[in-house]
Formats: structure tokens, sequence, C-alpha cells
């Protein structure tokens, strides 16, 4: 008994010592095996499938690696996928669309989320927590839900039509569902929060000493606001310029529910490509190529930053 | 608009020179009965106070004095609740601080972290809209001024504390303000570099003679920059004088603890002979001798104020009775001793239980090490008449 005890010991402290040798490792290693596992490996598998041919069967693609020759398999890779993306130019202008869409709705955003989150952090005492509250509010309720209730508002018969109505404005309802402005809209409104957070966290750290120390030097508000205000804040306008740009390209809700089949954008492009048409390669290749639209700006930022650290 | 003070702004500044004493002189910033509230918080008031150009004035006190306040309200930070201020003779009313004549260094510094060396420093006279070429040879004179010429490319935070401090003083003084206003203006600095600083801030305000107004909280600071001061507590100003006034001639208690250290004994008025008055703490305590020019009855309360350097220390065994001539000497013993190289303090109880600090200056060289007067001796303090104090307020 006493010897197993010992043993029991002398393996408990060759355990945490190995474990307090690696927590480093451990604590770095948690988070990269999740992104390999969840991020990485689907990547590489919806990669993989862009190569693939489709075909009518289950699943419906062709695998790239062939076994039928016995010994070495033989590797057939399909770049007809991408070939068609670039023959029709229906993918060319789906994605130009997007990118339209999604600037257009940053800029929009940024526009109204800049005055907004300004107002918060000038703002004194509870009021800023209520705001800031009002904010983050929208997102208790469903996402669906809430384009849904979008729908409700834009429609014919809706709200804003019944008002105008109402008012005498207009005799008869303005068409706003199923055009355009109502991607547009939607998208603004979607992700309006995700530009005044990011924001918000960057302006409350902002010295206001800063402020009073330009118009102390003779700058009026404008001139301070241009020098001082809106360069300390360019970090903050942009991770909150990306955290809209990025998922407004893929966006895929808001143009099928609120834009009908009337507005082009590569979400829903690509998600009819998978679920109508079963051509699992042909998304594939789209969702590849909208990867690289995206991550190329990230990358460049990143360039950017890394060699403003530098100097 | 502050250029112009440049031409007339480059004289020498007289020491010897007192405007304030000099009834018929035109004071250069005017303060008439500021008054400031923030909410139910009275943070400035009803304070009137005359600076004169060229002064160093320092505006000293603890946090929440009002000092602070009061500095931003002559840069243009805040509005007075009432009252006004006047810069050399133009009201200050409704003008914003980026159009006052006046320039302030931040007690953070508050450098544009975006901006180099160079940049913060020309930032005020682009908004000026001086031409370029003359903005960069102002900015690298003044860069040459403060020691920094070879910074001028650097970002704030590639600098060490004292150079960010000259980088903010040059920003602060490029436009060549009226007036100066400095918040703290060393406290972010080690104790060595602050000394060295407080002379290099006088040179400079020699060499330009722009007025400054300096708010600080500490006290040897303010005596050691300033020509005058003014001592502010709870919104008020508790006296206002040159250091050597507010030192030997404090008006209060709260002066007399706040400026250096003091002794404070309760004490009521127990004989007069002309300006001498004979005052005690009890009836069977021995009587105090104070000399004091002001009008006080018999029985009166009074605190008598005496600065510990003020008082001599010696063994008792070593008295002489040449120096025992009767006044003001009392017996006690050493409770405590800190020995501080260049003098020495002591606690000492006397013989009627007051505590009594007292420093003395270390003339002799102690050789074996030993100090003469030690914990538990037995001693004999005394002062003059003169250099005592007698407080009412």
């Amino acid at each position: 008994m006493a010897a197993s005890d010992q043993s029991l010991k002398r393996w408990y402290s060759k355990f945490t010592n190995v474990v307090h040798r690696n927590l480093r490792s451990l604590i770095v290693g948690i988070p990269f095996v999740w992104l390999l596992l969840f991020f990485l490996v689907p990547f590489f598998i919806v990669l993989k499938l862009s190569f693939a041919e489709s075909i009518i069967a289950s699943p419906p693609f062709t695998s790239l690696l062939d076994w039928s020759g016995g010994g070495f398999p033989e590797i057939s890779i399909n770049k007809d996928n991408y070939l068609y993306l670039i023959e029709d130019d229906l993918y060319l202008r789906t994605y130009l669309n997007s990118l339209k869409i999604a600037i257009t709705c940053t800029i929009i955003c940024l526009l109204i989320g800049y005055p907004m989150a300004y107002g918060i952090v000038r703002t004194q005492g509870t009021w800023r927590y209520i705001l800031l509250l009002l904010i983050i509010l929208p997102f208790w309720t469903s996402f669906l839900l809430r384009v849904y209730a979008w729908m409700g508002i834009l429609a014919d018969q809706g709200t804003i039509n019944d008002i105008l109505l109402y008012l005498g404005f207009i005799d008869k309802p303005i068409k706003l569902l199923y055009k355009p402005i109502a991607v547009y809209i939607g998208i603004v409104y979607t992700y309006l929060p995700f530009m005044i957070l990011p924001l918000y966290a960057n302006m409350e750290k902002l010295d206001s000493s800063l402020r009073e120390a330009a118009m102390d030097l003779g700058a009026n508000p404008v001139s301070t606001f241009f020098t001082v205000t809106l360069p300390m804040t360019l970090p903050g306008i942009i991770a909150g310029s990306l955290l809209v740009f990025i998922p407004a390209t893929g966006e895929f809700v808001v143009p099928d529910l609120l834009g009908g089949g009337n507005v082009l954008m590569i979400g829903r492009l690509l998600s009819s490509e998978f679920n109508a048409n079963h051509d699992w390669p042909l998304a594939s290749a789209i969702a590849v190529v909208l990867l690289i639209v995206l991550v190329l700006p990230m990358m460049l930022y990143h360039r950017v930053q890394a060699s403003q650290a530098n100097s | 608009m502050s250029t112009q003070a440049s031409s007339d702004g480059e004289s020498q500044v007289d020491y010897t020179h007192t405007p304030w004493l000099d009834p018929s002189a035109t004071p250069f910033i005017q303060i008439k009965n500021i008054n400031k509230q923030f909410g139910a918080f009275t943070a400035v008031s009803d304070v009137s106070l005359d600076i004169y150009k060229g002064e160093l004035f320092a505006l000293l006190g603890g946090s929440g004095c009002g000092k602070t306040t009061l500095l931003r309200m002559l840069a243009g930070f805040e509005k007075p609740s009432s009252g006004s201020i006047l810069i050399d003779g133009v009201d200050m009313g409704g003008i914003p601080p980026y159009e006052r004549p006046v320039n302030m260094m931040f007690q953070s510094y508050a450098l544009f972290p975006h901006m180099n060396v160079e940049k913060n420093i020309a930032y005020g006279l682009k908004r000026e809209g001086v031409a370029k070429a003359e903005r960069t040879e102002r900015t690298k004179e003044i860069l040459n001024m403060v020691e920094l010429a070879e910074f001028a490319k650097r970002k704030p935070h590639q600098l060490s504390g004292g150079q960010r401090q000259r980088v903010a003083l040059a920003r602060a003084l490029i436009k060549r303000p009226k007036v100066l206003l400095l918040d703290e203006p060393l406290a972010a600095l080690d104790k060595r570099l602050r000394e060295q600083t407080q002379f290099e801030l006088m040179n400079i305000q020699e060499k330009l003679g722009i007025t400054f107004v300096v708010v600080t909280h500490d006290q040897e600071e303010a005596m050691t920059l300033a020509t005058r001061i003014a001592v502010m507590d709870k919104g008020n100003f508790e006296q206002i004088g040159t250091p050597a006034q507010i030192y030997e001639n404090p008006r209060s208690r709260f002066i007399a603890s706040f400026i250096g250290s003091a002794n404070l004994l309760e004490c009521t008025v127990v004989e007069r002979e002309g300006n001498m008055y004979s005052v005690s703490q009890s009836s069977n305590s021995q009587a105090i001798l104070v000399e004091y020019d002001g009008d006080l009855s018999i029985g009166a309360n009074v605190t008598v104020a005496v600065r510990p350097e003020k008082i001599r220390v010696e063994k008792r065994s070593a008295v002489s009775s040449a120096v025992a001539d009767g006044h003001n000497q009392l017996n006690g013993i050493v409770k405590e001793m800190a020995y501080l190289g260049r003098l020495s303090t002591y606690h000492i109880v006397t013989e009627n239980d007051v505590m009594i600090e007292v420093t003395s200056p270390n003339q002799a060289r102690y050789r074996d090490g030993n100090h003469p007067i030690d914990w538990d001796d037995e001693v004999t303090i005394n002062f003059a008449p003169q250099s005592a104090v007698l407080l009412t307020e």
C-alpha cells in the first residue's frame, strides 16, 4: 500500500512537472488546435471541393484521388470551376456588386456610427451605459427575426408606407422591399453596432487633454477634429470598417429576404449554387475566391500596421 | 495672435523689481471676483488676484483646492460662474481657448502621439498659418533651446520623461504667448531631474520674459521657482506673497503648517510690554516671549508658531549661562531623532509634555560617527522672541 502510494506520488509529481513545463505551449496550443480543427480543416475541405467535378451522386462531387489504378493514386485536379467563374460574367458582376454594396454600407455605417460613438463617449454617468446598452440590445433578439421585422417595415403595406400615406406625402405605396435600398438598409442596420463598438472602445481611451492641447495651440474645433481626434481614432475606424465590410460582402440573409431575387450578392449566389443547383464544387470555388477577395485587404492592412509600428 | 508679445517680451526680467508693491503699476493678468461652481461644489470662490508682467507666479495648494480650475479658467477650458479675467487689458469672457494669447503646458504633457517631436512643436504655428520656412526655422530654434535638436524626428513614446517635458515646454512656448500656464510642470519627473529642470525653467522664463503662471502642490517647487506665491485652500487664497513673506510671516495656522513645518502652540496672552507679548500654554507653564506688531488684549487666544530650524538645541550639561538668558528656554528629553546628513531632526518632549520639533544643522563633523545629541538625552531648547510668530487665525 505504502509502495503504491509512493509511486503514485512520484507519478503525480512527474505529471505536474510535465504540465508546468508545457503550460505555455498548452495555453497557446488549445486555441491553435481549435483554429486548426474548425477553421483550417474546413477551409481545406472547401478548397479540395473546389477542384472536384460535379456529378449526380451522393456526395455530388468526384474525389481528387483516384485509387482505381492500383498502387499510386491518380490526382485529378479540375480547374473548370474557376474558369467558369471567369467565363460567365454573372459571377464577376455579383462579386463587384457585393463589394459595392459592402463598401457603401461600410461608409454609411461609419458616417452614422462615428458621431454616435463620439456622442456616447462624451455622455457622462449612467446615460453613457444606457446608450451603450441600446446599441447592444438588438443582439438579444435573433438576427433572422429582426430581418423579418424589416420586411414588415419595408413592405408595400408596411409601417413606412402606412405612415407616409397617412401623412399624405404619397398617394400610393412606394416600392422598398425587394429593391436594392432594402438591402442597404438591412445591412447598415445589421452591422452598425459592429462599427460603433470598436469606435467607442477606441474613443473611450482618447485623452481629452490632447483635444484641449490642440485648442490651446490655436486649433478651432473643426481643425482639432481633423488634426487630432480623427487621426487618433483611425485604429477604431479601421477595426469597425473591417468588422462591417467583411461580413457584409458575404451577407446572405439580408439580400435573400429583403432583396428577393433582384439584388445580386455573392452570398446568395453561393447558396443557390449549393442548394438549388447542387453544384458543390462551383459553390466551393465561389467561396474560395470570396475568401481571397476578403483576406487580401486584411493582409494589406496588417502590413501597413506592422510597418508603422516599426518606423 | 500671440506673436505680438515677442517684440517687447525679449527684455530681461529684473528680479529686484517688485511691481506688486507699486500701486501705479498695471497688472498684466487681472482676476476679478472669480467664482466657479461645479453643481453644488464650489471649486473657486470669489477670488481676485493681480499678476504682473514677467512674473513667475505660483498657485500652490493641495489637491482639490481649486488651483487647477483657476488655471483652466485662464486657459479658457472652464467658464467662470461669475467674475472676469483680463489679460493685458482684454476681457477674456467669451474668448475660446484657441483665440487666447495664452498657452498651456499640461500635466500629462498631452503630446500628440501620432506626430513626431518637430510636428508637435510646430503644431501651434501651423494653426496660426505661419509660412513653412518660418515654421521650420522657429521650430529648429526652440529645439536648440530645449536641447532636443537630434530628437526632432522621434515620436513622443520614444522619448524619456524629461525629454517629453521639454517638448511640451517647447510646444507651449513657440507661439510666444503673453502668458504661459504650467500645470504641475515637474510632477512627473524624478527628484534629481526636477531640481535641474526648475532652474532651466527659471532661465527660460528670464530669457523670454513671458509671464508664467505655475500650478503646483509642491511647496519647495513653488518657493524655488516663483516670484510670488498664492496659497490656495478650499477655493480661496489663504495668502499671497513672496516665498520669504509666506514662510516667515504666515498669516494663519494653515499656512504655517502647509508651508514647511512649524511647531504650533496654543496659548493665551498673559502680559504685554510694547510689542513684546508674554503668552503661556496653561496657568502653570512657563511663559513664552514673542514679538508681535499687532494689537492683542490680555487673555486672547493665540497660536505661537515656531519653525523647527529657528530653535536651538543643546545638551543640558553643555548649556553655558551666557546662552541661557532665560528667554523661551525649555527643558526636555529627546524622544526621536533623525540624522539626515546636512541636518538632524529631533522630537523633544518638554517638561510640560509638549512635543517640539527642532532641526539643527550638523556644522561640526562627527568624526567618531556618534551623534552628540542622542535618544533620551536631556536637552535645553531656546528661541528668540523674534523667531516666533503669533497667529490669530
